[in-house]
């Protein structure tokens, strides 16, 4: 049997050599013709080879949502140098030009041919030797460049800012590392791309597409011209410019409110989740991130311990706190356990626990409009009580503790809403696992009470808690939060303009609007009452474990068809009352009325003259 | 056990040793040319890819020191573990690799970076030898022959979704092999069609002569002549050819004296022609009552259908970024980094090295890195350019003998196992030499999959290397088996 096979298909032995025989007649006929016919590839080379010269597009500008700009480019030049052009030259007479001594000079070149520090190094390709000249040092290099052979300027851009503000929102972009390199063909060594902010998230949008310009040159590197008079090279094409979301006045203002401070502040148009403005305290400049300073003033920011470059609204993960409270009632009322005149006690303090967690003195029962406004500390306990200890309603604790996460995370907790910003974090909303864990599977609404006020395990981010202002106002969806608007000639992306709808049927939302106008009208919130603008608010005190108390405002203005919604944390401050919610007034008239009015400017100035930073700092 | 060991030195195939080590040091000296930089440390310089290659040299060595001491039997009867732990290592890659320019295909353990698709290839052709060398196996049954795709194409699969499409398109190779087992010959005739009606209908896609679209008359014209040729060959039905030549010659003689007055889509002629070929193909088939004619006139028919099929797939069905890759991967269209002007680099190098070449270690162009990946995929260059036309027909021959040599070796295997594999082996450096020197010569679009035993890298010569003394290792053993 085997050898019939064999023997059937023997003669295809002949076919298979045949073919091997074929193929490299063929190759070695193409290899006359191309090393021994033809005399062109031979010239080509013999005389000429081609440089491809990278021409550079110019980086995406940003614009504010009122159209002024914000970041733009300026032309910086860098000092390359192909050490096997380098001839002998008047080293002392460079070193001047270049402003550096000679101990330098002999270090940097040591530097780029040490394979380990530059792994991309050949004698034949352009080394960056100096980068980021100004115009004025290129100017005086560019007189004497004649003088010494090997040296070269490339030209390059680097970024501009009209604005002191904004810093961690904008980002910074830097030289691009070996891991972009490997990743993206795009890159070659020396390239800038975004580091951080809106130049790391737009990155791709902003830079643009490199051209090439492909010359010929001679055997000693001179310029012999262009390749087919141009034919190939290809035109740079510019960066796409973005329209952010912000208000820079709003920002500016924002930022000049919270100095000294340690915090946040974010601001987003409900209706369509453009992020208004996001404070971040302390902040800093961001042109000190540019130029031949970058290292040393990057390496500063890093090491200060009030970590200026943690983007508090986006990365810091607080205990929620009051502010928490709305999501409560709204899980309770869509889930039955509550109807809007439910009323509950409180006797300075949630009963059913011998009065902890403890509450402050107000009318007793009380219904949840007036909860809300009082931020009682007694009736969301009550509630979550109610919700998952009963056995009616769920069969075990863990079914209806993980209907209460499923709800939360609909309305943008415990996950990242996927901000156009890196580094967001998600916060914490624990599941039911979470608890098993901890309790060994025994444990009930009285062992985690304090997640009902938003103290114990769970954690959210500045910008969670503004989102659900922004749900709230909306009465029941939320636009993903972003802060660019518009990319020239493209689309936004579609994710932004989705409505998002949380498992809370929209009728129960008007309570909680209600409680919240009651909290600015009567309750907890008074601070924030603005004569002709009606605003809504809840406060919020955070239990912070190292240290005094975090001041938390959220709100939303006006009642009616809300413009905006805001999120304020001031770190260290206290009740939610004393700092967070003068700096959310302050910031909602700043928006909606351009100015604050002349009485509020004693405010102003007192909250801008305040210091609250931890005492290892001053 | 003694007594043998010293025998399987004496049975083993020395000719094919000897080809192996010239190779390898050829091979070692081309990466010093492509790599060397005269300022710059020592050829022995670790640090340097000379240096590391001496490196992959000597464990390469260590490799076929242990390949050849093991029992022959082994490879036989681990063939499917042996396959079964590759497709795992495969997959494995597909989440482990970290994006190194684009691919997914890297294990990266501390210093050391491995390619596991290259030690794919032995493992698959262990386990198709060992399926196909069953009592009664016979590859024209569907089961048979559809397991034996299977073993083929799966890790095939693994490697595409790894984003190598270089390597993954080696596995075709074993086409090769299937064929001398008794495949039958039109597939392999309808897959190389396949390939040059898609490159050349694609590359003069955009060209038109007057208003003759130039890729749709260049492969009708190429169906013709393959129908004629297969007429010819295999029915060796000279009046029949005959008929066919003068009704073309005389339909495109008309059409010229036409277009002398008014413009003429010299397309619609061949494309008739192909039509009115079939036709006859197909009378003649119901008169002699020969189905081989209705089988030419089909694959007549087939063909055209499928140009138009490829054209309305690329040009409907796919997106524009996607229709640019395929031609960009094909070498068709240039990006800014310029898949096109690398091959031109490629050529200027070679050309450049004329008779007898610039010499070893004075090639400027590999050198002023102008050429891409000079020192792995298009090491070729270097050879070209340092050593001439004489020193490049020199390694062709190389291979050429090679490979002649391993298909003598694999017709004297007594095992279908021992032949299965042997012709695996053969295939496989037949398809690496076919690719990858036509690519550095511009006659096939850009693929990059290594020259063996002459690219820099560990992974591929210790793919390479255990590949080819597995089978010395089986045939020094043929006569026990």
């Amino acid at each position: 049997m085997e050898n019939n096979t064999k023997y059937a298909f023997e003669g295809r032995r002949y076919v298979l050599g045949g073919a091997v025989i074929l193929l490299v007649i063929i190759f070695i006929i193409r290899l006359f013709f191309l090393q021994i016919v033809d005399n062109d590839y031979k010239a080509w080379a013999d005389s000429n080879a081609f440089l491809k010269k990278t021409l550079y597009p110019s980086r995406g500008m940003m614009y504010d949502r009122n159209g002024k700009l914000l970041v733009y480019n300026q032309p910086a030049y860098d000092v390359m140098l192909i050490m096997r052009e380098i001839q002998p030259f008047d080293t002392l007479d460079f070193c001047n030009v270049l402003g550096i001594t000679k101990e330098q000079f002999v270090k940097r070149i040591a530097d780029i041919k040490n394979r380990r520090l530059n792994p991309g190094y050949s004698s034949y390709v352009p080394q960056i030797f100096m980068n980021q000249l100004s115009a004025q040092e290129y100017g005086v290099l560019q007189e004497k460049l004649y003088k010494f052979p090997g040296f070269y300027i490339q030209n390059r851009t680097i970024r501009e800012y009209e604005y002191p503000n904004a810093a961690l929102v904008l980002g910074n972009i830097g030289e691009v590392n070996r891991k972009d390199l490997e990743s993206d063909p795009y890159y070659v060594q020396g390239d800038y791309s975004g580091r951080t902010g809106i130049e790391s998230s737009y990155e791709e949008q902003l830079r643009g597409v490199k051209g090439v310009e492909i010359l010929l040159r001679d055997a000693h590197g001179r310029i012999k011209g262009r390749y087919e008079d141009g034919k190939h090279d290809v035109m740079p094409e510019s960066g796409k410019s973005l329209t952010l979301s912000l208000d820079m006045d709003l920002q500016a203002y924002g930022e000049k409110l919270m100095q000294n401070k340690l915090g946040g502040i974010v601001m987003i148009e409900p209706e369509t989740g453009e992020i208004l403005c996001m404070v971040s305290a302390p902040t800093y400049d961001p042109s000190i991130l540019i130029g031949r300073q970058r290292g040393k003033n990057h390496l500063m920011l890093q090491k200060d311990p009030l970590k200026p470059l943690f983007n508090r609204p986006l990365m810091a993960q607080y205990p929620p706190g009051s502010t928490f409270k709305p999501t409560q009632g709204l899980v309770f009322l869509q889930e039955g356990v509550i109807t809007p005149q439910t009323q509950y006690t409180c006797a300075h303090g949630y009963t059913f626990r011998g009065g902890k967690p403890a509450c402050h003195g107000h009318p007793s029962p009380l219904n949840l409009v007036a909860a809300i406004s009082t931020s009682c500390n007694s009736y969301f306990p009550w509630g979550l009580h109610d919700m998952i200890d009963s056995r009616k309603r769920y069969k075990t604790v863990q079914e209806g503790f993980d209907i209460w996460k499923d709800h939360l995370v609909s309305m943008g907790y415990g996950y990242k809403l996927g901000v156009d910003l890196p580094g967001e974090k998600r916060g914490f909303i624990p599941n039911s696992k979470f608890y098993d864990k901890i309790y060994k599977g025994r444990w009930n609404s009285s062992t985690i009470i304090s997640i009902a006020i938003g103290q114990g395990e769970v954690l959210a981010t500045p910008l969670q808690i503004c989102n659900l202002a922004a749900t709230v106002a909306n009465r029941g969806y939320y636009m993903a939060p972003h802060v660019v608007k518009k990319v020239q000639d493209m689309p936004l992306d579609t994710v932004f303009q989705n409505k998002r709808y949380p498992t809370i049927d929209s009728q129960y939302y008007s309570y909680i609007v209600e409680g919240m106008r009651g909290a600015v009208t009567g309750g907890t919130c008074r601070g924030a009452a603005l004569p002709d603008i009606e605003v809504c608010g809840k406060t919020g005190t955070a239990e912070n474990p190292h240290g005094k108390d975090h001041s938390i405002f959220m709100g939303f203005a006006p009642y009616d068809k809300p413009k905006v919604a805001i999120a304020v944390f001031v770190e260290n401050a206290g009740f939610g009352a004393t700092y967070a919610v003068p700096i959310g007034k302050l910031m909602i008239e700043k928006y909606l009325k351009g100015d604050v009015s002349d009485a509020d400017k004693v405010l102003e100035e007192s909250i801008i003259n305040t210091v609250i930073l931890p005492s290892n700092a001053l | 056990m003694r007594y043998r060991k010293t025998e399987m030195w004496k049975s083993v195939d020395w000719i094919t040793i000897m080809l192996y080590i010239i190779m390898v040091i050829v091979g070692w000296f081309s990466i010093c040319g492509a790599s060397y930089e005269f300022d710059n440390g020592g050829l022995f310089d670790p640090s340097g890819r000379p240096g590391m290659q001496i490196v992959w040299i000597a464990t390469s060595i260590a490799l076929i020191f242990v390949i050849l001491m093991l029992e022959s039997d082994i490879f036989d009867v681990f063939a499917y573990l042996i396959y079964a732990a590759v497709i795992v290592l495969l997959i494995a890659t597909i989440f482990l690799a970290p994006n190194i320019k684009g691919s997914h295909s890297w294990l990266v353990l501390g210093p050391i970076r491995l390619q596991p698709a290259e030690l794919a290839k032995f493992a698959t052709a262990l386990a198709v030898a060992k399926f196909m060398n069953g009592y009664g196996f016979k590859l024209t049954t569907v089961k048979n022959f559809s397991i034996t795709l299977a073993l083929i194409v799966l890790p095939m699969i693994c490697i595409l979704l790894q984003k190598e499409t270089g390597s993954a398109l080696v596995y075709l190779a074993f086409f090769l092999m299937l064929y001398r087992e008794g495949m039958t010959g039109y597939i392999l005739l309808a897959g190389v069609c396949a390939v040059v009606f898609f490159v050349t209908g694609m590359k003069y896609s955009e060209e038109m002569m007057g208003i003759t679209p130039l890729g749709e008359l260049m492969v009708s014209c190429l169906v013709l002549a393959i129908t004629m040729a297969l007429v010819g060959f295999v029915r060796k039905d000279g009046v029949a050819v005959r008929i066919m030549l003068a009704t073309v010659t005389a339909a495109f003689l008309a059409g010229y004296l036409i277009s002398l007055f008014t413009p003429v889509n010299f397309a619609y002629i061949s494309i008739g022609l192909v039509v009115i070929s079939a036709i006859y193909l197909f009378y003649l088939s119901v008169r002699n009552w020969v189905w081989h004619y209705a089988m030419i006139g089909l694959f007549a028919l087939g063909s055209i259908g499928f140009l138009y099929s490829v054209d309305y797939v690329f040009d409907e069905i796919l997106e524009p970024h996607q229709q640019v890759r395929i031609k960009v991967s094909l070498g068709l269209e240039d990006d800014p980094s310029g898949a096109g002007y690398n091959v031109n680099q490629s050529k200027i190098a070679i050309g450049s090295g004329g008779v007898s070449g610039k010499g070893f270690l004075n090639g400027t162009q590999t050198k002023l890195k102008y050429v891409p990946e000079q020192d792995t995929d298009f090491i070729f260059c270097t050879v070209g350019e340092e050593q001439g036309f004489i020193g490049a027909t020199a390694v062709l021959i190389l291979f050429c003998l090679f490979i002649l040599r391993l298909i003598v070796l694999a017709e004297r295997q007594d095992s279908t196992f021992g032949r299965v594999y042997g012709y695996s082996v053969a295939s496989i450096f037949f398809f690496h030499l076919a690719i990858n020197v036509g690519m550095v010569t511009g006659l096939t679009p850009v693929i990059g999959i290594p020259l063996p035993f002459f690219s820099y890298g560990g992974s591929s010569l210790w793919g390479f290397t255990i590949l080819l003394f597995i089978f010395l290792r089986l045939d020094a053993s043929r006569k026990e088996r």
